[in-house]
């Protein structure tokens, strides 16, 4: 790739102890993050877990009701969005319908007065790095979704501002579309290097986008690790089973009679660490398949629960079926029933006491 | 056979567009041509009937002065209340888009004045501008000091005085329009527009204002027509005194025709009001065409 044509540095982005409630409700419930400079943090979780409030809150759409928060190591807490150096990106695209795709780009530069020169060479270089040359004089509603889009990330990077805030960008697109512009947003943000926050609830887009995933429950942190740690070391029952599709099995720890000593644990596998063994120590009965192609799920019941497993297709499986299953020991996970916490000093201990 | 079938849906056609074609002609088309024919006769009285004079007529309205001032007195009239009353509008319909507390009271207050009607509102008002009671003497004479006047009987003020009570009377209308506008635009776009580091002045001017144009077409059609249109207030307020210093065009005509009975001149003046608001009409579409923008 050439030569960047812009370049801007990240700051870091630290919520200290961040809350925010409407009278009885809470939303964000004393959020602490640290956002290094940079990089590219997603913010997930399921409908209605504060993700987009704390997003609105780093933007200062939104006001805080305790904690504070320092961009670039200043407080911004109770400063407006347009003191606090940074841009965004709405789900609706927020492009202005009136203006054309070059007036709606170079807005902020507008309001800024930035001179006119230095506006149409900026505006050149957005235009041809996404691509939107020929579409400079349109108006949005003659724009499709995806170019829109576009629109909208020229609209943030064109101030080469330190932060770029994202907040469900792509999910108004297809399938196909969201793939590529996915692709786009992750490279776009490396080559220019500015600090994004990425508002999403599709653990795909932040498992493969982001450098660090900040999963939220319930206004509350759940987990913030890199993609990998959250897949394979998920902190808590819910990170188990919010990542990966299908979801962590997840089942009470004295549903194995070999376990019934140790019923205050909360056990969990993947259903890709399971694998065929003649003499594997789980015995599963098939109640349903499900042929994606590539492989093969199968939903079976292991000691009276439910459990599903991703078997290979080269062996026929049909529902009504037993088979034995095995599994490596450092694939098992242990929770903490009480704290919901996770038990990695467990693991060695249970899988050698399962797989005996 | 098919040539039968056609012609009966031709005839259902019709008999389906016949209700609405007779009140239309009947109360619309037939008066409007009627009145352009009389405006070439004489008016007729008694035994004499009318007599084709052609442009007599339009030739007596030309060199009438009272015509002109009158005429003069509806571009003030017009100049006075719309771009007023327009502003007040965007200005109140802002504020009560606003989060505030008693917003529904606000709104239905400032609603108040189109549901009363002209004739109990110029009453009011006629009380508001009683010489040394009325409620201007009360607070001018209170805060300045300044003698009792005469708002509606002094040529100089007569006009101006009406004008308040139509911008009093037809703000809170258009604010409607422009509230319910408001409310269309997404609050997204002044969320992106603030980030963008836009003040309120600027989101207002480059975003609201040009996303209210389709609204400001109508409103402003709307005002022109009305300030042509109304004149009940006047009945009561000044009865277009003095020396026809707050007479309108239509209130002109009302004299020349109902009070004077000279109806064939009424027409000729009915003419040129329906000519003058057909081009204001076409003018207004013409020039805001380009300036709004729909979605």
């Amino acid at each position: 790739m050439a030569k960047p044509a812009l370049e801007i540095s990240g700051k870091p982005i630290t919520l200290e102890s961040v809350s925010r409630s409407w009278g009885e409700t809470v939303a964000v419930d004393n959020l602490s993050i640290e956002v290094p400079a940079g990089s590219f943090t997603a913010l997930l979780g399921p409908s209605g877990c504060g993700k987009s409030t704390t997003l609105r809150m780093i933007a200062g759409l939104e006001s805080v009701s305790a904690g504070r928060i320092l961009i670039g190591g200043d407080d911004v807490t109770g400063k407006p969005s347009s003191k606090r150096d940074l841009s965004m990106v709405f789900q609706s695209y927020a492009l202005f319908p009136h203006l054309s795709v070059a007036e709606n780009i170079i807005f902020g530069l507008k309001v800024r007065r930035v001179s006119r020169a230095e506006r149409d060479e900026r505006l050149k270089r957005v235009a041809d790095l996404l691509g939107l040359s020929l579409l400079l004089e349109r108006k949005p509603g003659q724009l499709s979704g995806g170019q829109q889009q576009r629109v909208a990330l020229g609209r943030a990077i064109i101030g080469e501002k330190p932060i770029c805030l994202m907040d469900e960008p792509l999910s108004n697109l297809d399938a196909k579309l969201r793939h590529e512009m996915r692709l786009e947003i992750r490279s776009l943000q490396q080559q220019l290097g500015f600090t994004m926050v990425y508002v999403t609830h599709d653990q795909v887009e932040a498992i493969t986008m982001a450098d660090q995933v900040v999963l939220l429950n319930e206004g509350q942190l759940e987990q913030a690790a890199e993609p990998r740690e959250l897949y394979e070391k998920p902190a808590s029952p819910f990170a188990a089973k919010f990542i990966g599709t299908p979801p962590m099995n997840l089942f009470p720890a004295n549903a194995f009679k070999k376990l019934s000593t140790a019923p205050d644990f909360q056990l969990g596998i993947r259903p890709e660490a399971m694998h065929l063994a003649e003499d594997g120590p789980v015995t599963a009965d098939i109640r349903a398949v499900e042929y994606l192609g590539a492989d093969i799920l199968a939903d079976c019941v292991v000691a009276e629960t439910s459990f599903q497993v991703r078997l290979p297709t080269n062996r026929a499986v049909a529902p009504g079926q037993s088979i034995q299953l095995g599994f490596e020991p450092d694939a098992l996970h242990v929770f903490d029933a009480d704290t919901g916490r996770r038990r990695d000093d467990l693991v060695t201990e249970f899988g050698t006491l399962l797989r005996s | 056979m098919r040539d039968l079938k056609l012609k009966r849906d031709w005839i259902h056609g019709w008999l389906l567009l016949l209700p609405a074609l007779v009140f239309l002609f009947a109360f619309t088309h037939i008066p409007a041509v009627t009145t352009l024919i009389n405006s070439f006769f004489s008016t007729p009285r008694g035994r004499r009937s009318a007599k084709f004079i052609g442009l007599d007529n339009y030739d007596r309205m030309i060199n009438d002065p009272v015509f002109w001032k009158v005429l003069w007195n509806n571009l003030w009239f017009a100049l006075g209340t719309i771009p007023a009353s327009v502003a007040l509008a965007i200005v109140m319909a802002l504020w009560v888009n606003d989060k505030l507390a008693g917003r529904s009271f606000v709104r239905m207050a400032y609603f108040t004045p189109t549901v009363l009607p002209l004739i109990a509102v110029a009453n009011i008002w006629l009380f508001f501008y009683t010489p040394g009671f009325g409620l201007f003497d009360q607070i001018t004479g209170f805060l300045f000091g300044w003698p009792a006047s005469n708002y509606l009987g002094n040529p100089e003020t007569a006009l101006n005085a009406i004008i308040v009570v139509t911008v009093w009377k037809e703000a809170g209308f258009f604010m409607i329009f422009y509230l319910a506008a408001l409310q269309a635009i997404p609050v997204s776009l002044k969320e992106a527009a603030q980030i963008e580091g836009a003040g309120r002045w600027t989101i207002f001017w480059r975003i609201t204002f040009p996303l209210l144009m389709p609204t400001t077409l109508f409103v402003c059609v709307n005002a022109v027509i009305n300030s042509f249109r109304l004149v009940d207030h006047i009945f009561i307020l000044t009865d277009g005194g003095p020396d026809n210093a707050s007479a309108l065009l239509l209130f002109y005509i009302y004299e020349v025709a109902f009070r004077f009975w000279e109806t064939a001149y009424g027409a000729t003046l009915t003419v040129a009001l329906l000519a003058l608001l057909s081009l204001l009409a076409i003018g207004q579409f013409f020039f805001f065409d380009r300036k709004v923008h729909y979605k």
